[in-house]
């Protein structure tokens, strides 16, 4: 018995036996040296700059630190104290009605225009590369071109509409619209470029084929090139969802959270209430949850998704 | 039907004799596609994209103007006469030149570090992810794309505070470990399907594991280097908020900060600070038209797998 097992063992390890060793060492258990090397300055630089500032700011979530001075441990009573905290329950309902309103243009617009350059048109390079120009542009500079377009050009030329005359951004109810607009015409760069690339995988046999059959446009659409790109369509939304709940720079450009906290998302809430609010551990509660909320939906959106996709 | 399938045979050859006429040579065959032009997609598309030109005229015109030209109209007139002062007045109050070395050293120092640290750990992590240990850092290193920025923001400056990490060093940290992640995704894809028998016979001309990497994996990872190159650019370039509460001394500020200031400062002076946003975006812009196909070409490749 002792024997087998040891038979066994000197033959799935290596280095015993060191005319075999050169060939076998790929296939040990223990890799090359070589490679820890490789793995082991990564490990630790992300553990220092990431995994640590997470864990001090799970730490310090439980204690009423200030962003400065003493502190002490109050326990959960900053959770607790969150959800009874109107600015930040009115933020949370900002971050979502702004992020499902923004998932859904920009999927939309950017897949019609996806489809529209995947048709045979004059130019297709050039109109792609102008469909992709806001993705290099910073979102706040361009965000600011937005701004005065808001504030000083739509009321002029809108005169006649009272909402566009006092300028959008200054109004309570719809000033998060044109938040919207600015966060979807960048976003649409990016997505229309994946959508483009799930529609060239489809072969053009089976539109062939389906209008063959009689399949009209609308048809053609709805069951070819929608299930054939539904992973694109996953990965997209999940990703802009994602990205949308955590809002930051289209707000700073149009409306810094205004009028009032109208327009204050959950990432604008931490860094204000944070930095200069004097919030830090509550804040860092606050930035708990909101992990939590959105590792939640992403979740929650893959699964729903995918299983509608395993449906086609 | 025969008058309908006569039209369109009318059409096609209509459009082949456009196609055919002198000085409208064909390019040189894109794509295998026959089929015939979309002329009201190409209308639809040109019309659509007016709202991504539109923003980008307006930054334009607006930088040409003089304040009383911008006051007295809605601001998309075409200025007569062009008031070029606002960009040297604009260079001088952002003090453009720091700003712009400043992005610039933070963009290129990120993205050397990124290729270079990136793909050496994705390397090891793709040859032996059948390891419990390289497995275990490939997941640890993904759940964080799971973490949103906001949970490190507030003890990250601390940190990077207590560090002396508050400048342009630090953020070429920052943006080469807050990359792994991603670029370790797309890395590892495109290394798995690199076969393995190559790395073979440079081990048996004796070559170490470094060495390996160095002459052999490194040279065929260049469209993936290419892709994580364009994207680590673009946001080290145009990132807002790492910068916002990194940054402390104002000397090391980037060219969203610099615009950021501005704001607060010359609020009505509108003119100036068109010029200013343009500057701040040329550099990316115009190397993009430069390289459109490439950097497009590089994001899809990143995308796809």
């Amino acid at each position: 018995m002792t024997t087998l097992t040891q038979a066994v063992r000197s033959s799935s390890t290596t280095g015993e036996k060191p005319a075999r060793a050169k060939r076998v060492r790929l296939e040990s258990r223990r890799a090359l040296p070589a490679f820890y090397w490789m793995v082991w300055p990564a490990v630790i630089a992300f553990a220092a700059f990431h995994t640590v500032p997470v864990l001090v700011g799970i730490f310090f979530s439980f204690t009423n630190y200030a962003g400065y001075g003493e502190w002490n441990f109050v326990g959960f009573s900053n959770y607790l104290n969150l959800f009874k905290d109107d600015r930040v329950l009115a933020a949370y309902g900002f971050s979502f009605l702004f992020a499902i309103v923004a998932t859904i243009l920009t999927n939309v617009l950017s897949l019609a225009i996806a489809l529209g350059l995947n048709a045979k048109i004059r130019a297709r390079n050039f109109w792609r590369g102008v469909y992709f120009v806001p993705y290099v542009l910073a979102i706040l500079v361009i965000g600011y071109v937005f701004q005065f377009f808001f504030s000083n050009s739509l009321p002029k030329i809108l005169s006649g509409i009272p909402l566009f005359a006092d300028n959008i951004l200054t109004n309570p109810d719809w000033a998060w619209t044109a938040i919207v607009a600015l966060a979807v015409w960048q976003a649409c760069a990016f997505a229309i470029i994946i959508y483009l690339s799930g529609l060239q995988t489809i072969p053009a046999e089976l539109y062939e084929a389906a209008s063959l059959d009689g399949a009209k446009p609308w048809r053609q659409f709805t069951s070819i090139t929608f299930p054939l790109i539904s992973a694109f369509f996953t990965i997209n939304v999940v990703l802009s969802l994602k990205g949308f709940l955590q809002v930051f720079d289209p707000i700073v450009a149009l409306t810094n959270g205004g009028p009032g906290t109208s327009t204050e998302s959950v990432t604008l809430l931490i860094f204000r209430g944070g930095f200069s609010g004097g919030e830090f551990a509550y804040q860092t509660a606050n930035a708990v949850i909101f992990f939590v909320v959105i590792t939640i939906v992403s979740l929650f959106q893959f699964r729903v998704l995918q299983r509608r996709e395993a449906d086609f | 039907m025969t008058t309908a399938t006569n039209t369109a045979s009318q059409l096609e050859a209509e459009v082949d004799a456009i196609a055919a006429m002198p000085g409208r040579k064909r390019r040189g065959n894109p794509d295998d596609d026959t089929r015939r032009v979309n002329w009201w997609a190409t209308a639809l598309i040109a019309v659509c994209s007016l709202t991504i030109l539109i923003p980008l005229y307006l930054a334009v015109v607006v930088a040409l103007k003089t304040p009383e030209q911008l006051a007295s109209g809605t601001g998309f007139e075409w200025p007569n006469p062009i008031r070029w002062e606002n960009f040297p007045e604009a260079w001088e109050r952002t003090n453009f030149p720091q700003a712009l070395a400043n992005t610039a050293i933070i963009t290129v120092g990120s993205v050397v570090f990124t290729l270079l640290t990136s793909s050496v750990v994705a390397y090891a992590l793709a040859r032996n992810i059948h390891r419990p240990f390289f497995k275990g850092v490939f997941f640890y290193l993904l759940a964080a794309l799971f973490i949103p920025f906001p949970i490190i923001m507030l003890p990250l400056v601390k940190q990077t505070a207590i560090l002396g990490l508050d400048n342009q060093a630090g953020m070429i940290v920052l943006y080469t470990i807050y990359g792994l992640s991603l670029n370790i995704f797309i890395y590892t894809a495109y290394i798995r399907s690199i076969p393995i028998e190559l790395e073979e016979a440079a081990r048996v001309d004796g070559a170490s594991t470094w060495r390996v990497f160095r002459s052999v994996i490194f040279p065929l990872l260049m469209p993936m280097n290419a892709t994580v190159g364009i994207l680590t650019c673009v946001w080290a370039w145009n990132d807002f908020i790492m910068p916002l509460v990194v940054l402390t001394d104002p000397a090391a500020r980037t060219l969203p900060l610099a615009q950021y200031v501005f704001q607060g400062q010359f609020n009505t002076d509108y003119t100036v600070a068109f010029a200013s946003y343009l500057m701040a975006m040329a550099p990316l812009l115009i190397v993009y038209i430069f390289s459109q196909r490439w950097v497009i070409s590089g994001v899809t490749r990143g995308s796809i797998k």
